[in-house]
């Protein structure tokens, strides 16, 4: 069942948002997430179904298709859909991330072309910046674009790519000088294009239903529009973007958390030992508590940072603290509710040993939370 | 073209439904959705009209409540609805029901009504057919699919013996079982654009009924008795020996499962 949260809505079209994102879960992805993940399948038919509901672009502009909706809203679909499956709700947000640039920085005349096929809900975006040697370190990367007569040459490799392989467009940060800050560019590349490819999926401890893969660009070759954003803004794209994806990484980390809580409460509540329920046990009832209490705040610091961008404001360190925290809670609630059904927990019976192999990757991905104190610690001290 | 589909609010099939004491199903018991088998028939509108243009409009009978039915029918894309929603109607049978959806076609207008094969509460499964005769339209039953040429429906229709493809000329009813299609999920903006889209109230004056014909006064058939399903009786064991095999094909073909 989707998660029992009462949530914080502005309207009524909010509000039967909502509800149609928890009667998907409820008819289209809980009942077949354990099996997709124990396969490795990547559910490319629930991204359709989310599609053509218009839930894959709810944050984009309306103008090309999207829902228009603040972040305040999308975040709280992101949460609902992540408790229901990690991999759509990740998967959605990815998705988001690899529109991103496209959909602020581009021009009207790439909008026109490639945003509103993008936004159709008929496909999906991949966003690349890690490489091999470039993961935290992002400003080292080496895949370079080099300017042709019509156009760039586009080539190196993409490490640790969501959706790569499966996505149907590319958004990649590219270096179009060998120094400087201005040194790095971003682009659009459809994946038809002659040289794009893909290597097999990487070999997960979770997450197996969201494909992960290095992502080669064998000289492709690229039209002269395919620059988004003026030459040289690619790092600032890039990290603007990160703050939008932290966010949503938030909000993935307190779904799967819920979830997470609520298979665990309601083990409590049946599991009889020593003539009572475990729920009825100190010992349980304070995990319980904690577990519930730190999901809760998880759940305001990413609101306030989607509170924020919808204000216009910049988010930087409270994106960054909403991923911190988001997810390490995560880890440990549902560490806790493997414990809480103790060796049940343990087995695939039960959802939540899944869960904790799946949280563990959102305390690594869009920057590590080593990263994230840096840059909390840095938006405090300064440089 | 112009379709109407006829969709009926019910108690959620998936919750404890309870009798009252007069028989009648206690419609407060259970939260109310719209009939399953009816999104089917939604589904089949749209996408006929998708093919070949037109307007489709989702029509209910019930409570006031009803209208709830007809907006989940305009948040999957139907473009209006109607409600016939009347204190006199309380009570109705099938065929009083047949009677008053049939006034509200005829005063609505349409080429082609499509309906679920039967509601999820009732399980009458006439409702359809007996719309069809009080228009004097033809009556395509259970298809599983449909298809519109000129002024010509064709469905088909799998059987217990075969595989029926059946023809008739518009106006016609078209009822539609769940091997029909998958029915679409409202979309973001279908939720929003159903709140702008108009659900007329019509009312037995408004469309010439005569109030005695419906309701439990006007309805012929009447629930004498009722009782809770027996619980399930234990199975039938067979021996493992050679003649289990035919005794297990002899169970499973007298009901028609092979």
């Amino acid at each position: 069942m989707a998660t029992n949260v009462e949530r914080e809505l502005p309207d009524s079209d909010a509000a039967d948002l909502l509800a149609l994102v928890r009667e998907i879960c409820d008819s289209e992805l809980i009942g077949q997430a354990a099996e997709y993940e124990r396969t490795g399948t990547f559910p490319r038919d629930v991204f359709h179904t989310l599609g053509r509901s218009g839930l894959l672009t709810l944050a984009h502009p309306e103008e090309y298709g999207g829902g228009g909706l603040p972040q305040a809203v999308y975040l709280q679909v992101i949460e609902e859909l992540s408790a229901a499956w990690l991999t759509v709700g990740m998967g959605t947000s990815v998705h988001s991330l690899g529109t991103h640039a496209l959909a602020k920085y581009g021009d009207a005349a790439q909008k026109e072309k490639w945003l509103r096929d993008s936004l159709s809900g008929e496909r999906l975006n991949a966003y690349c910046l890690s490489e091999a040697h470039a993961g935290s370190d992002a400003k080292a990367l080496i895949t370079r674009a080099t300017r042709d007569d019509d156009g760039w040459v586009l080539a190196g490799s993409k490490a640790w790519i969501t959706h790569g392989g499966v996505a149907d467009n590319y958004t990649v940060i590219a270096r179009t000088s060998s120094e400087g800050d201005g040194a790095i560019s971003a682009f659009w590349v459809p994946a038809s294009l002659p040289g794009v490819g893909a290597n097999p999926p990487e070999h997960k401890m979770g997450l197996k239903g969201s494909h992960t893969a290095t992502v080669n660009f064998d000289n492709v070759r690229l039209p002269a529009d395919a620059l988004l954003g003026e030459l040289g803004q690619g790092m600032k794209i890039a990290l603007d973007a990160l703050n939008y994806g932290r966010l949503a990484i938030a909000a993935c980390a307190v779904g799967v958390a819920q979830a997470a809580l609520e298979v665990a409460t309601a083990y409590s509540r049946e599991r009889m030992a020593f003539g009572q329920r475990i729920g009825d046990f100190q010992g349980v009832h304070f995990m319980l508590a904690d577990m519930a209490t730190r999901i809760a705040a998880a759940r305001q610091l990413y609101l306030v940072g989607a509170r924020r961008l919808d204000a216009g404001k910049n988010v930087v360190a409270e994106a960054a603290m909403a991923k911190l925290f988001a997810t390490d809670m995560a880890m440990d609630v549902t560490t806790d509710a493997v414990q809480v059904l103790g060796g049940a927990g343990y087995t695939e019976d039960f959802p939540v040993e899944r869960y904790m192999r799946e949280v563990k990757v959102l305390q690594i991905l869009e920057g590590t939370n080593q990263i994230q104190r840096s840059v909390i610690g840095r938006a405090l001290v300064g440089r | 073209m112009k379709i109407v589909v006829c969709v009926k609010q019910v108690p959620d099939s998936w919750s404890e439904r309870q009798l009252r004491a007069d028989h009648r199903l206690d419609r407060d018991a259970a939260e109310r959705v719209i009939n399953d088998l009816d999104t089917y028939a939604v589904e089949a509108a749209l996408q006929i009209v998708e093919q070949h243009g037109g307007e489709t409009l989702a029509l209910s009978m019930g409570p006031a409540s009803a209208e709830e039915a007809v907006r989940k029918a305009l948040q999957m894309g139907v473009d209006a609805g109607a409600v016939v929603t009347d204190d006199a109607l309380a009570g109705s049978d099938a065929v009083a029901t047949a009677r008053v959806l049939a006034a509200a076609i005829a005063s609505l207008g349409a080429d082609l009504v499509v309906m679920g094969v039967e509601s999820t509460d009732a399980k009458m499964s006439v409702v359809p057919a007996m719309v069809a005769e009080v228009l004097g339209w033809p009556m395509l039953t259970q298809a599983q699919a449909l298809s519109i040429d000129g002024a010509t429906a064709t469905i088909e229709r799998q059987t217990a013996t075969g595989h029926d493809v059946v023809q008739a000329d518009l106006p016609a009813v078209v009822s539609v079982v769940e091997k029909f299609n998958e029915p679409r999920y409202p979309s973001f903006k279908g939720i929003t654009a159903a709140k702008k889209k108009t659900v007329d109230v019509l009312t037995l004056a408004g469309l010439g009924v005569d109030p005695t014909t419906v309701g439990t006064a006007g309805s012929p058939t009447s629930v004498a008795a009722a009782q809770p399903a027996p619980t399930r009786g234990a199975g039938v064991i067979v021996d493992e020996d050679p003649a289990a095999i035919s005794a297990l094909v002899d169970f499973l073909a007298e009901r028609r499962l092979v």
